[in-house]
């Protein structure tokens, strides 16, 4: 459970400038809430967009590969190698 | 017996809607043995008519019976009942709705009638559907026009706005010399210069918890390109207690989400428990929208309008299609129904429309509150 797995986080173009502009970006960890940890690290200030209070925003869906992670562990889910994790927040546009 | 190798001559009434392809004759004599050499040899003398009474593997279609002296030929032998001179065989398609499409519709929608999934039934369903549009916006538009273009009997549109310049980059219902004009009017318009057969309603106000539960009831299926979560909310809890299917998309940037909430199958609240505080997701006024996003998302609406009305393929219930056109990237996540659901969760709070406002913390666009959550088009930008 230590190992630190290395996934691709995957964002919408809205929550591109939180990781450089870029619309997905590498990170490290164990659970979906330590590779949100890892990202905000490399990119400080991305996760108070996506958490507070050790909870998911309610606006916000984070999806492991393509299960809502609401809907597993929460924060405490756990990655495998090779997982894709997408940051997904509600537009509102129509 | 000699009698057996003659072909026999019969008489086949051929009904209203078949009968263009018929030379607009009312009965055609056709030769043959049995019923189905009887409609092969009106099949080579009438190609077109081949098409409606054979499907693509040369069958009759399910909603195609053929009688024989007012026997229906199932209960015979089918294709292989044998024929008399002088017998009268007859082809009549299902009648849904208790009228037949008129040779005019059955030329306008014959790209789809001739698809099996479509049919002459299934265009009379389409016909008979009602679906209303919130939103005369981006999304809005290209749904309302590919409904209108396939005969949907009824699409009522509710907008309140006005058609701004800043519209036309990607809105196709509205035209450079409809800018100022009333959205439903030139929507109206629009839509009914494409088919003049669709009945247009106009809904010319904001929707609001005073009249969701008026306008949403009148209709079969709800199409959602609001332009802000206030509106969004109100659509999901008024289309769950109507008892609605909404076909729901938005869209950013060059994002788009699409997906169909069926009622006991997850709502909009599964999905987004609740909208972020105001002014941290900027609308499409503040960020932006690639105009021919909204043709792809808007066009995805209609098609799941239509396979909902057909009942036909997978839809996109407790599905979330998401789309980059960046990437040019197609995803599919679950959307599961969230038990603890305060609208159609296990043990369900919300029994009536709320204050979307409050609940928000942004007020209706166009309401009298001001319209700081909005980029100025209430129900569709």
């Amino acid at each position: 459970m230590e190992t630190q797995m290395a996934v691709e986080v995957k964002v919408t173009a809205n929550f591109a400038k939180l990781i450089g502009g870029q619309r997905s970006a590498q990170a490290e960890g164990s659970t979906i809430g330590e590779i949100l940890d890892d990202l905000d690290e490399r990119h400080p200030g991305f996760k108070q967009n996506v958490v507070a209070e050790g909870r998911i925003h309610r606006f916000v869906n984070v999806y492991l590969n393509d299960e809502d992670v609401r809907f597993l562990q929460q924060l405490d889910t756990p990655i495998r190698e090779g997982d894709v994790v997408s940051v997904l927040p509600a537009l509102a546009g129509g | 017996m000699a009698a057996e190798s003659n072909l026999m001559a019969v008489m086949v009434y051929i009904p209203t809607p078949f009968r263009r392809f018929a030379g607009n004759q009312t009965y055609v004599k056709a030769e043959g043995k049995t019923v189905g050499e009887v409609l092969d040899s009106l099949g080579e003398t009438y190609p077109s008519l081949r098409h409606m009474i054979y499907d693509e593997t040369d069958e009759i279609p399910g909603h195609i019976n053929v009688y024989i002296n007012s026997q229906e030929i199932h209960s015979l032998q089918g294709k292989n009942t044998p024929v008399k001179d002088g017998d009268e065989m007859a082809v009549i398609p299902a009648i849904a709705g208790g009228q037949v499409l008129t040779p005019e519709q059955v030329n306008r929608y014959s790209r789809h009638i001739i698809m099996p999934q479509v049919g002459p039934v299934g265009q009379r369903k389409l016909m008979e559907t009602k679906v209303l549009i919130v939103g005369a916006g981006g999304l809005g538009g290209p749904a309302a026009l590919y409904l209108t273009l396939a005969g949907i009997g009824t699409i009522g549109i509710v907008d309140f706005d006005v058609v701004d310049l800043s519209n036309l980059q990607r809105q196709v219902l509205h035209q450079n010399d409809d800018v100022g004009k009333k959205k439903t009017e030139s929507a109206k318009e629009t839509l009914n210069a494409y088919n003049p057969d669709v009945n247009i309603v106009i809904h010319d106000t904001p929707l609001t918890s005073d009249n969701a539960m008026e306008i949403i009831p009148q209709y079969d299926i709800v199409v959602n390109g609001a332009d802000n979560f206030t509106t969004r909310y109100l659509v999901n809890d008024a289309s769950y207690f109507a008892d609605k299917v909404l076909v729901d998309g938005s869209i950013l940037l060059f994002d788009g989400q699409a997906t169909v909430f069926k009622p006991g199958h997850g709502c909009y609240r599964c999905l987004f428990p609740a909208p972020p505080p105001p002014g941290l997701v900027p609308n499409c006024a503040e960020a932006g929208v690639l105009g021919a996003l909204t043709g792809v998302m808007g066009s995805i609406q209609a098609i799941e309008v239509i396979k909902q009305v057909l009942e036909i393929g997978e839809s996109l219930v407790s599905r979330l299609l998401l789309f980059d056109a960046l990437s040019m990237d197609f995803r599919i996540v679950k959307l599961r129904r969230d038990p603890k659901c305060p609208l159609c969760g296990d043990d369900a709070t919300i029994t009536e429309l709320v204050d979307y406002v409050e609940f928000c913390g942004a007020p209706f666009p166009g309401g009298h509150d001001g319209d700081g959550a909005s980029d100025g088009n209430t129900n569709g930008s």
